[in-house]
């Protein structure tokens, strides 16, 4: 069975000091996991150590097959990541924003266009300079950047922030989409109502470690291959929260129906 | 990477050619260190003359520095170093995109400064040949420098001013060959100029060679 | 990419050693003898209308004794940084040792660079009457001084140890080029220009002024041998007091969550770090981890420079303290 990702005792640090000290954790390919926690905890760095841009000095870490440390250069690409800041230049217009964002990652004019559709920001909001738009138009703006790279794994630090409840329904459905097409979703968030429904798994983060991150073995051998067709709701999320329930200090087990 | 390059170059170009900062703010900056020179020199004539290569080129340099903070300012107010290291996007294409952007945007100043300094020095041009080239690599050398330099300090606190005091001293040779190849263009100096040109030629290389190859590391401690 | 701090030792407590106390006394010496060779033994140059043209008159021609020495000690200062930057560079041999040796180095050579700049314009205010003058080599030698203030402000800017060392040791290589592109350039330029200014020493030092020459050779190598040996063992301190640090910080940490964690918690030893060994130290948290182990103080060598928070939020049991990142 192949993980999305796989953490071990994990030390991160910023600047000198350790923003991850020992974290571990398990991610199913498929799977939308949601990170809760205090403010300080690590959900940031633990996003950032998963996209390869947070080397880590201690402990294992294996994301999509390769060390985020060591093969950070061909790991970066097959993720997206979407931060406290959109990443967006304040100067281009919407459309020129996506564009420069899907030839860079070299997939293609078309997947721009239907990325900024997919995201509501067709039409007039498209020629609009990034920098006039509103917050949570950036906010899609720069998940839109993200649909367009088309990565194998989200990281998203609390994409619903900013957004009214129709968009926020719109998120809910893309991530359910790209989960069930096979690319893991990890993301932080404080927000309990909003992820509620959407997460297949919840994990809570505090002093740089991450609580119930591992996956217990029967799980992972249990989930057999990852799921290809859009069709089934995920199922290796689905076993993954039927053989955790039984676990003792799990709160709750989310399945995506 | 050539790819890589031109998309960078472009998107910064596109960026400036919205913004105008270059034009609306780096330009008459520029136009007002000349000025401010004029005043110094209490507008005597043929001092004026006799120095304007170099007080040229002084304006250049503090040109550049803006405009690479620019360029780099324009990259971190929102995080986008981030999606830069995150792409498929050479670290060596995205140094030479963004010095030909900075370049670009500095050849478009020294026009301007010319046309300034034959006005209000009243210089007379001449050896066209020799201007330009020069000129040519000059703009090669503080481009690749400062785009060096400018990634290097985007990620540190104090970066407006750790940027001027780290690229000041390392484009003063610049500064000065260039000022000496003018000289002897515009007929100021006996010697030699296109002898300068050698020395210009090699800090374009060293800053275009080292920038490209550097890049990378520089981006990841950023 | 950075490697997290390494078990074992490394001796070093104070940074005077037996080496720097032996080359410190040496240079002592060396420069007793020099000042004495220099100030009352060795004559002065002649004067008057015998004195050959361009060359130091009278008294201060005993500025022979301090200036080239001081010169080719403040290269010798910046030619190691150099080195030692490559060295670091270099992926075979990276070791904190040649970060260290290429700041010793940065920092000694822009001492003896600002010691050459004031006895040069002293020596140029003796023979020429000016204080400064724009000669090839005078205007490198400012340059060069203005780089090495840069090189120092960087380093002082980047906290991040790995960062900072590899930022200046890209930035030390880039100036080294610059340096020597430019020292060839003034070399080439000079021969073809004639009635450029040049600083010529006396071609006729004989006999006493060139056995003190020598002398002043070899007590301001020593003395900048001293200076290095003590500025590398100051950085090593620094970054065997940052390990240390390092571990507190974390298990306080780790014992932000502990509340959360109680029940699941595991030993701080599990984490995966290697067991110190125990040792006197005063920066150690003293509260309990569920579960776990307190991790001693312990002699550490090359570690990646890592100084976490003072021992205030450890000691204080006090993780929220400092602003972490989220």
């Amino acid at each position: 069975m192949v993980l999305s990702a796989r953490l071990r005792k994990a030390v991160a640090l910023a600047g000198r000091y350790p923003v991850l000290a020992g974290a571990d954790l398990d991610l199913l390919p498929g799977e939308i996991l949601v990170v809760r926690g205090p403010n300080g905890a690590g959900k940031t760095s633990l996003l950032r150590v998963l996209a390869g841009l947070l080397p880590l000095v201690a402990g294992e870490a294996e994301v999509l097959g390769l060390d985020p440390t060591a093969d950070a250069r061909a790991l970066r690409p097959l993720v997206g990541l979407l931060g406290h800041h959109g990443g967006l230049y304040d100067d281009l217009t919407a459309e020129q924003n996506v564009r420069f964002a899907a030839k860079a990652a070299r997939t293609g004019e078309e997947s721009a266009k239907s990325a900024l559709l997919r995201l509501g920001l067709g039409g007039r909001l498209a020629q609009a300079p990034a920098g006039k738009l509103s917050a949570g138009q950036r906010r899609r703006l720069a998940l839109a950047c993200l649909l367009a790279k088309r990565p194998a794994l989200w990281l998203l630090d609390e994409p619903h922030a900013g957004l009214d409840a129709e968009h926020r329904a719109l998120l809910d459905e893309l991530l359910a989409e790209v989960a069930g097409a096979g690319s893991s979703v990890v993301m932080a968030s404080h927000e309990e109502a909003a992820t509620a429904e959407l997460a297949s798994r919840v994990v809570s983060m505090a002093g740089g470690t991450v609580r119930n991150g591992l996956l217990p073995p029967a799980s992972t051998s249990g989930a057999a291959s990852p799921p290809a067709s859009a069709s089934g709701a995920a199922s290796p999320p689905a076993s993954a929260s039927r053989a955790a329930s039984p676990l003792a200090g799990v709160e709750e087990v989310q399945v995506v129906a | 990477m050539w790819r890589d390059a031109a998309l960078v170059a472009g998107k910064d170009l596109r960026i400036e050619g919205r913004a105008k900062v270059s034009l609306n703010q780096v330009g008459p900056f520029a136009l007002v260190v000349l000025l401010l020179f004029g005043f110094a020199f209490d507008q005597d004539r043929p001092l004026l003359v006799q120095a304007a290569p170099g007080l040229f080129w002084v304006a250049v340099l503090f040109s550049g520095i803006l405009a690479v903070q620019r360029s780099f300012s324009v990259e971190s107010s929102d995080g986008a170093i981030d999606s830069l290291r995150l792409s498929r996007l050479e670290p060596a294409g995205i140094f030479l995109g963004k010095v030909a952007a900075v370049a670009a945007q500095l050849v478009v100043l020294e026009a301007l400064l010319a046309v300034g300094v034959v006005v209000l020095f009243h210089s007379r041009l001449g050896g066209a040949g020799l201007l330009a080239t020069s000129a040519a690599l000059s703009t090669a050398g503080v481009a690749g420098a400062g785009v060096a330099y400018g990634a290097l300090c985007i990620g540190l606190r104090a970066r407006e001013t750790l940027l001027p005091l780290l690229l000041a001293p390392v484009l003063a040779p610049v500064v000065l060959s260039a000022t000496e190849a003018w000289r002897s263009a515009l007929g100021l100096s006996s010697g030699d100029g296109w002898r300068w040109l050698a020395l210009l030629g090699c800090f374009a290389a060293i800053y275009l060679a080292g920038g490209s190859v550097g890049f990378g590391a520089l981006m990841e401690e950023a | 990419m950075p490697q997290a701090p390494a078990a074992r030792l490394s001796r070093t407590r104070r940074t005077p050693s037996r080496l720097s106390r032996a080359l410190g006394w040496a240079a002592a010496l060396a420069l007793a003898l020099n000042v004495w060779w220099g100030l009352w033994l060795s004559p002065p140059a002649p004067s008057g209308n015998s004195a050959p043209p361009g060359v130091v008159e009278g008294q201060f021609v005993r500025m022979l004794y301090v200036h080239p020495a001081v010169a080719t000690m403040c290269y010798v200062g910046f030619g190691i940084c150099a080195l030692g930057s490559i060295a670091w560079l270099w992926p075979r041999t990276r070791s904190p040792r040649w970060d260290r040796l290429a700041v010793a180095g940065a920092e000694v050579g822009a001492v003896f660079c600002a010691a050459t700049l004031v006895t040069g314009s002293i020596w140029g205010r003796a023979s020429w009457g000016v204080w400064w003058t724009w000669d090839a080599r005078l205007t490198l030698t400012a340059i060069l001084f203005a780089l090495s203030l840069g090189y120092l402000a960087l380093r002082r800017a980047v906290e991040n140890p790995h960062s900072r060392s590899v930022l200046s040791s890209v930035v030390a290589l880039l100036m080294a080029l610059t340096v020597i592109v430019d020292h060839y350039a003034t070399d080439w330029f000079v021969t073809l220009h004639q009635g450029e200014t040049l600083f010529k020493p006396d071609p006729s030092v004989y006999g006493w002024q060139l056995a003190t020459m020598i002398v002043s050779f070899v007590a301001f190598g020593l003395l900048g041998a001293w200076l290095i040996v003590h500025r590398y063992r100051l950085e090593e301190l620094e970054e065997r007091y940052g390990s240390l640090a390092f571990y507190s910080a974390v298990v306080a940490r780790r014992s932000e969550g502990s509340s959360l964690q109680a029940g699941l918690g595991e030993p701080a030893g599990a984490v995966g770090f290697p067991r110190l060994e125990g040792g006197p130290s005063g920066a150690v948290p003293t509260r309990a981890v569920a579960g776990g182990e307190v991790p001693e103080a312990a002699d550490i060598v090359e570690p990646a420079g890592l100084a976490g928070p003072a021992a205030g939020p450890a000691a204080g049991g006090n993780g929220q303290q400092r602003v972490g990142m989220p």
